[in-house]
């Protein structure tokens, strides 16, 4: 529940968020209040809730002070993530203190006050549910309410003080205006100073990115820099830590069949069991033949594998793999494979991620295909893309896993896309398939551009497809410039002098 | 009006600025209203729960609840003027002729 953090001991409370853990190292410092700022709309009230509702199964009760909403405005918009907070508030594990503006006819603020009323509302509540988490949403709201006074900053002063006092640990949210400037409207951060959480719902390319960044825990320790978060039904803010495993898992020397005896041979005995192989061919390559004969490998093997389809629908996937001779209804049948067909569009990258390694974590599959890598790339932005597949990768590989993803090159010979620059020097194993155009006809080629940790083959070779998959034959001779996309003759003469340039006779 | 019509008036505890705000309170009642009010004093420490219905946020707050919503003034209440707008007895006001007690 709690863990000790930085040298000075600090304790951090574990808020529950999934994620969260990973990049403030153990959660928020207890005991202390944390400001969580953001603009409009950036998921503070959902945050300040979610901070409730993960204490309750661990038995620590929580009280929520709304500046803004109305409980029962609350209530309301929890329900569309999948939470029940009237039930809990029956059970005492919850409870509201309202602060939400009245609708009274007439409120004169005159001279001097405190804000004596609210202090003993918190700490009734606070003692009634016996509470160790208390939220409140939004502090800017009382400048609002009772004007921007020093009377009102001296009270706030004296909020903070009484939560610290009361022993619980506290979410204080603040609005802000822009999403790179001041931290928060009316300067609200010098009275939480401490420990600021930032989130962000920037439009980036068109597209809304939301990030989490914690901006400082004071005495302890924490990642820095903004992290996507995603809303998911029934779990709420699901935070995506990008570096959030360290590269230490084994890597292993057991080799898997790709699926393709010759492509096992070009790569010196097939993929190792827990590497990370890219893809990488225009339209109509061949880049799908290869998934499904790497899936139909694993299944034959015996190994449990799982398809992420984002181009084609599952009856056309089943029709290919029926074309190339593999039955993917039997062997999902069998429980040995499982096939995910999505659109790209239907959600974010970020809900795209969770889904994938909720199927992963789920299914435990031996291997894990994705096709494509490029149909994600489009519903999002760069940034978002490359954090995808660090994460994506990082993922599967803790999991010892051999993970195959295809990209589709815009170009038709040759040529690289955006995809292979942000995942090139994250995969163990690049193959390169590319048309090759030769008197007239087109032919495809195929390379081992790169195999970590092994000889590979490194020819270009032709290969053909037919009713029983890829036949990889012979390699092109007397041909330069097929990856660059300008296939040209090379004489025989011109070729046996290269060749004695390099020593590679 | 036949009944006595009740002013809430929460305060936080024993200190200057709470007794401050009975004080003028009572002797506003008295020396300016001719017994329609009777005043019940709230401390907030000890009845939070009264604080909470009524949705309290500063101490001292003095609330009048009519048919057309709650009025409220937040302060130590020594803005004479303010408090008699609130008590709707203005009128009493302007009859006693007693303009010149406002600060």
């Amino acid at each position: 529940m709690t863990s000790e953090g930085g040298a000075a001991g600090l304790k951090k409370v574990d808020i529950g968020f999934e994620g969260f853990n990973i990049i403030s190292y153990g959660g928020i410092p207890k005991n202390r209040a944390t400001l969580v700022t953001g603009t409009a709309g950036s998921a503070k009230t959902l945050f300040a809730v979610q901070f409730l509702v993960e204490g309750i199964p661990k038995g620590e009760h929580g009280v929520f002070v709304t500046f803004e909403e109305t409980p029962n405005d609350i209530r309301e918009n929890m329900r569309s993530i999948g939470w029940d907070i009237a039930g809990w508030e029956a059970e005492g594990t919850l409870t509201f203190v309202d602060a939400s503006p009245t609708t009274d006819q007439e409120t004169v603020i005159s001279s001097d006050f405190d804000l004596g009323g609210l202090l003993a509302r918190i700490e009734h509540a606070v003692r009634k549910v016996g509470a160790t988490r208390v939220s409140i949403d939004a502090l800017g709201a009382i400048f609002t309410a009772l004007g921007n006074s020093t009377v009102v900053r001296g009270e706030l002063l004296r909020l903070v003080s009484t939560l610290k006092s009361l022993e619980v640990t506290s979410i204080v949210t603040a609005e802000r205006d822009e999403e790179y400037g001041a931290v928060a409207r009316f300067g609200v951060e010098e009275f939480v100073a401490d420990n600021v959480i930032i989130l962000r719902n920037a439009l980036e390319d068109e597209k809304r990115r939301r990030t989490i960044e914690i901006l400082k825990f004071r005495g302890t320790s924490h990642q820095k820099g903004e992290f996507p978060f995603s809303i998911v039904p029934n779990r709420g803010i699901v935070v995506i830590p990008l570096s959030g495993l360290e590269l230490k898992q084994a890597s292993s020397n057991v080799r898997i069949s790709s699926g393709n005896t010759e492509i096992d041979a070009m790569c010196g005995g097939g993929f190792y069991r827990d590497s990370i192989i890219l893809i990488s061919g225009a339209t109509g390559t061949g880049k799908t033949l290869l998934t499904t004969e790497f899936m139909a490998g694993g299944a034959q093997n015996g190994e449990k594998c799982l398809l992420f389809a984002f181009e084609e629908s599952r009856e056309q996937l089943v029709r290919n793999a029926t074309g190339w001779g593999v039955d993917y209804d039997k062997w999902e049948k069998d429980g040995k494979l499982k096939l995910v067909c999505a659109y790209p569009e239907v959600t974010s990258l970020e809900d795209h991620l969770i889904a994938i390694k909720d199927a992963i974590d789920e299914f435990k599959p031996k291997r894990v295909a994705i096709d494509s890598l490029s149909a994600l790339e489009r519903i999002s932005t760069q940034k978002g893309f490359r954090e995808f597949i660090i994460s994506v990768t990082s993922f599967i590989k803790h999991r010892e896993t051999a993970g195959l993803f295809t990209s589709t090159t815009p170009t038709l010979t040759g040529g690289a896309s955006v995809t292979e620059t942000h995942i090139s020097t994250l995969t163990d194993s690049i193959i390169l398939l590319r048309y090759v155009e030769m008197y007239g006809e087109m032919r495809r080629g195929l390379t081992i551009l790169k195999m970590r940790g092994s000889m590979h083959e490194k020819d270009i070779r032709e290969f053909t497809i037919d009713g029983n998959g890829m036949h990889v034959g012979k390699p092109f001779k007397n041909v330069g410039g097929i990856l660059s996309g300008n296939p040209q003759h090379v004489s025989g003469l011109e070729e046996e002098r290269l060749r004695g340039m390099f020593g590679d006779g | 009006m036949s009944s006595k019509e009740e002013l809430r008036l929460f305060i936080t505890g024993r200190t200057n600025r709470s007794q401050e705000a009975v004080h003028n309170l009572r002797s506003i009642i008295t020396s300016r209203t001719s017994g329609e009010f009777d005043l019940s004093v709230i401390d907030v420490l000890e009845n939070p729960e009264q604080a909470e219905a009524e949705r309290i946020l500063a101490t001292p707050t003095l609330v009048r609840t009519t048919e057309h919503g709650a009025i409220r003034i937040i302060g130590d209440l020594s803005n004479t003027k303010e408090v008699l707008k609130l008590l709707g007895v203005r009128e009493l006001q302007d009859e006693t002729g007693e303009g010149g007690n406002d600060e």
